[in-house]
């Protein structure tokens, strides 16, 4: 066999460390990342039962600054960013003018005039090209700072006690989906978000992107998380965690061939707060009465695990749809899934099947999330 | 991780340990590591015939899915009921958790299985790469 050349892969400032602590690594989207280091179950279970730590530094970050960003956000943002206090942040989506997702996104408004839009990794390249292109009639910068940040996420129920060693800033005044700067590990100036794609509560920290700093703020937040059993996770438990969470994932919930009320994410959709790039043909959509398609979540009720790509199955075993993530779901150790089916099937309840290697196996309509973390009982 | 000088193994790692004309099939210890936590163990039926080099079943892990190819042909004489209930006991002891024992049917084919050096031999390339 011809072997092909080989394509450089993408590392973050921590790569050396992974691989020092023996984690395996996978090529995730040109980057070559940690897919777990003790193992997958037990990184996810730290995060539901304790807290884990994760390099997302490959996730990318973009500024907009000026006195047009506010309009720039609401141009590209399918949320109502004017809604945005200083310190806080929201989740939404950048689309493209048929309604469907150039990426989904995080946006913090920094200050006034100055936002901050924080990206998938295996479409860095392809956002910030986006942005760039459609802010060039507001008065405002956009600036990719994807590289001058080690992006740390410190998730899990006891996060916040692992966290408050390395800082003085009171933790239970940022509350979830807002963030401050404080210093951590002596770093003065550190974004400290209360967000996470992993359904529990957890902060995620930018650090200076250099080598010596990224590796000392990584062993500092193990040694504080270590009396709560904290564990390094890769992207394996990452992938696991969110999907019991059914949180979106691109390229498998969310694409290019995927509008908003089909993803199930119109909550984050605000038709009335003026045009924005891809709201016509979502109100198009809308007045012709929604989607054809919904996204719904599989419980397996026969042994067998769906995973991304299966059929979904009627009864009668005719193709009705398509797997976008399955798996085990290591906390609720049942067989789940996210699926694509045709919207008067998509019921609480409504039996399916998953074609699994060639024989259908029977599954159940759930409600999502699959997994809600517990109310914090004072 | 040592491999067992007794076994012979494929390329596409499994094991096989011959007694007599009953082989007794697994997973390696690279194949286990590859995968990660195993889940689900799909074995078949006693009394199937499997044929070398053909798909007998597959190992999950929580994040994959591999098949398993058959190292002989012949008829399935037992299956690991075990790793119903414990599927796990692969990753803890890959080279002691068999899957299948199968009756042989052409003792000759294991002329074309690799041994344990040739088999570390080959793992060391694959990881090379």
């Amino acid at each position: 066999m011809a072997t092909p050349a080989p394509i450089a892969l993408r590392k973050t400032p921590l790569n050396v460390m992974h691989r020092r602590i023996g984690a395996k690594m996978v090529d995730f989207g040109g980057w070559d990342m940690p897919v777990e280091y003790s193992g997958l179950i037990a990184e996810h279970m730290a995060v539901r039962t304790g807290v884990g730590l994760f390099d997302v530094s490959h996730m990318g970050d973009i500024q907009l600054r000026g006195p047009g960003s506010l309009d720039a956000v609401q141009h590209i943002s399918m949320n109502d960013a004017s809604k945005l206090q200083v310190g806080q942040a929201h989740y939404s989506a950048m689309l493209y003018p048929q309604g469907t997702f150039v990426d989904d996104v995080i946006v913090h408004k920094l200050s006034d005039n100055d936002y901050l839009i924080v990206i998938n990794a295996g479409t860095r390249e392809k956002d910030f090209h986006w942005v760039k292109t459609n802010v060039q009639r507001f008065n405002c910068h956009a600036n990719d700072y994807s590289d001058y940040y080690t992006q740390l996420a410190i998730q899990g129920p006891r996060a916040a006690e692992t966290l408050a060693k390395l800082t003085k800033v009171d933790l239970s005044s940022i509350k979830g989906y807002w963030f401050k700067w404080g210093t951590v590990c002596g770093l003065a100036n550190t974004l400290i978000a209360r967000t996470g794609y992993t359904g529990e509560d957890g902060f995620e920290i930018y650090v200076p992107s250099d080598v010596p700093t990224s590796e000392r703020v990584w062993n500092e937040v193990l040694e504080a998380g270590k009396e709560f059993g904290i564990l390094p996770c890769g992207l394996g438990a990452r992938n696991t965690l969110r999907l019991e969470s059914a949180m979106s994932l691109y390229d498998h919930e969310i694409s290019d061939k995927i509008n908003v009320f089909e993803a199930h994410l119109d909550r984050f959709l605000k038709l009335d707060k003026g045009p924005f790039i891809g709201s016509e043909a979502l109100k198009t959509i809308q007045a012709e009465g929604g989607p054809a398609r919904k996204l719904a979540g599989l419980e397996m009720v026969e042994r067998g695990i769906a995973r991304d790509g299966y059929a979904v199955l009627d009864e009668g075993g005719k193709k009705i749809g398509v797997v976008t993530s399955g798996s085990p779901a290591p906390f609720l150790k049942k067989n789940i899934a996210l699926a694509y089916v045709p919207r008067e099937l998509a019921v609480v309840d409504g039996e399916v099947a998953v074609e699994i290697r060639g024989n259908p196996v029977k599954a159940r309509i759930v409600p999502t999330p699959f997994y809600r973390r517990p109310k914090k009982t004072a | 991780m040592t491999y067992p000088e007794n076994y012979e193994y494929t390329r596409e790692h499994e094991w096989i340990e011959i007694a007599g004309n009953i082989g007794t099939v697994g997973i390696t210890d690279y194949a286990q590591n590859s995968l990660g936590d195993i889940v689900f163990v799909d074995a078949p039926k006693v009394g199937t015939k499997v044929e070398k080099g053909s798909v007998f079943g597959s190992v999950e892990s929580v994040k994959a899915v591999s098949d398993l190819y058959s190292p002989v042909t012949g008829t399935v004489t037992e299956i690991n009921e075990e790793l119903a209930s414990s599927p796990e006991k692969i990753n803890t002891d890959a080279h002691g958790a068999w899957i299948i024992k199968v009756e042989l049917s052409d003792p000759a084919e294991l002329d074309a299985l690799l041994s344990a050096a040739d088999y570390e031999k080959f793992i060391a390339e694959e990881t090379g790469k």
